[in-house]
């Protein structure tokens, strides 16, 4: 069951190995994105442009950080019957203080962040973190496990929408990277590639970054 | 205590409930002053933005007293001269709910530099939800002075682009009458084959929401055309 407590070491120290393993692990090895498979959606949504892309790590990363600690001190409190809920409803006011706040205090962000509030709503490796660790644990070490599964799927985010940026606006950060004289408008012979504007694409770039990394991390691919 | 028991639960929910209703409650009114203030001085950023004055946001009331010398309600052509709400205060997403003769909308009258310019607000329907924007016109209520576009949840890097300097640079210099003084409207058209003073490039991949400001413009120009013909 998943509400059962791990017991709590009396002298663990902070950045104990266990602990860091919680920040490095989905890194690499338990990465959400690539080897979890979960929040695959936002990361087609919103890796056409590598600003978004950062904003939309940063925002899932508060929120997941804070729901794991929320969610972890409510753990012994929790009836069973309606955790899945209580997670949604943490989930759903954090989404919304933060951006009744981003609208008050940094108004350009929470423009930036707006079409995105809803998806860090549905986002499964939210309620996946909720669901798998923050109720079995410790509120630090669910802040650990929350901040290393939003860097491990804020890396991921970034790897694909710096491709697509790159690839299919010629841009970077809003910056044009390919020089405009290679452009065919300007008699020069390159073309952005319009495909990595649509979704399939971070599909296959996803694919991809799969590839290489079970190619080089032998330890992930399955024995048939 | 058995917290798997019906009665815990129940009790646990509602408090749940309850706590966080007032938590959100309590949030949303103390930050409302803060967020509508925002929301008033972005409106005047942009007012200004059509005219190529740019401005920093909390600097945006002092400009824009500085620079919008009149604001005019239109209807069906002609000036109400009795409005009931004041030119800033409408409600654009209600205003055109109405058709374009009925509805009374706001005119913005510029001096800059001793030119005069005419701001006309858009309002419309992207591919997400609502899109909106400004257009300014040179003293001939003819020929563009600059365009500023925004958007509510279009997709980044597809129709969100119109909010982005290339595409509203396209509309400087466009025309919205021709040389008879018959409305044109400026079309939004596919990429790479606007031709002439009456159309502007695309966005690709975002078709719908072009469209949007193409039938946007063209609906809330409708109203204006008259007060703008009368002008000459």
């Amino acid at each position: 069951m998943a509400d059962t407590q791990v017991k709590v070491q009396e002298k663990e120290p902070l950045f104990s190995k266990k602990n860091r393993a919680l920040v490095t692990d989905p890194l690499n090895d338990n990465n959400p994105i690539t080897v979890q498979v979960l929040g695959i959606c936002s990361a087609l949504a919103i890796t056409v442009k590598l600003e978004p892309a950062i904003v939309m790590a940063l925002s899932v990363m508060f929120v997941l950080a804070a729901g794991n600690v929320v969610i972890s001190l409510l753990r012994n409190l929790i009836p069973n019957r309606i955790r899945i809920i209580v997670q949604l409803v943490v989930v759903a006011s954090l989404v919304i203080l933060v951006d009744q706040f981003l609208k008050a205090f940094v108004y350009d962000v929470s423009k930036q962040l707006s079409v995105f509030v809803g998806l860090i709503i549905t986002n499964c490796i939210i309620m996946g973190r909720f669901e798998a660790f923050a109720l079995g644990n410790t509120p630090w070490k669910s802040f650990m496990d929350g901040i290393g599964n939003a860097l491990g799927y804020g890396i991921i985010l970034i790897i694909v929408a710096f491709f697509r940026e790159l690839l299919g606006s010629g841009t970077l950060l809003g910056m044009q990277v390919i020089p405009s004289s290679w452009y065919l408008a300007e008699g020069g012979f390159y073309s952005n590639n319009g495909f990595f504007l649509f979704p399939p694409m971070a599909l296959i770039v996803v694919g991809l970054i799969i590839w290489a990394q079970r190619a080089k991390n032998t330890k992930l691919i399955e024995e048939n | 205590m058995d917290i798997n028991s019906n009665k815990y639960t129940y009790t646990f929910a509602i408090i749940l409930v309850v706590v966080v209703a007032a938590l959100l409650s309590f949030a949303s009114i103390g930050l409302k002053p803060f967020q509508q203030k925002n929301i008033v001085l972005e409106k005047k950023q942009n007012i200004l933005k059509s005219i190529n004055i740019v401005v920093e946001r909390d600097q945006a009331d002092e400009a824009y007293d500085k620079y919008i010398k009149e604001s005019l309600v239109i209807q069906n052509g002609k000036v109400v001269s009795d409005p009931k709400v004041p030119a800033f205060d409408i409600d654009m997403a209600e205003a055109i709910r109405s058709s374009t003769d009925e509805r009374s909308v706001p005119l913005y009258v510029a001096d800059k530099d001793g030119e005069r310019y005419y701001i006309v607000p858009l309002r419309g329907k992207g591919l997400w939800g609502p899109i909106w924007g400004y257009i300014a016109l040179k003293d001939d209520a003819n020929t563009v002075a600059g365009a500023t576009f925004d958007h509510q949840g279009e997709t980044p890097g597809l129709g969100a682009e119109i909010a982005q300097q290339a595409f509203q640079d396209e509309f400087t210099g466009k025309r919205i009458m021709d040389d008879d003084g018959d409305f044109k409207s400026i079309r939004v058209v596919k990429k790479g084959q606007a031709s002439d003073d009456f159309q502007v490039d695309g966005i690709s991949g975002g078709t719908i929401t072009s469209n949007g400001v193409d039938a946007m413009i063209e609906d809330n120009f409708k109203s204006y055309i008259g007060y703008f013909s009368s002008l000459k």
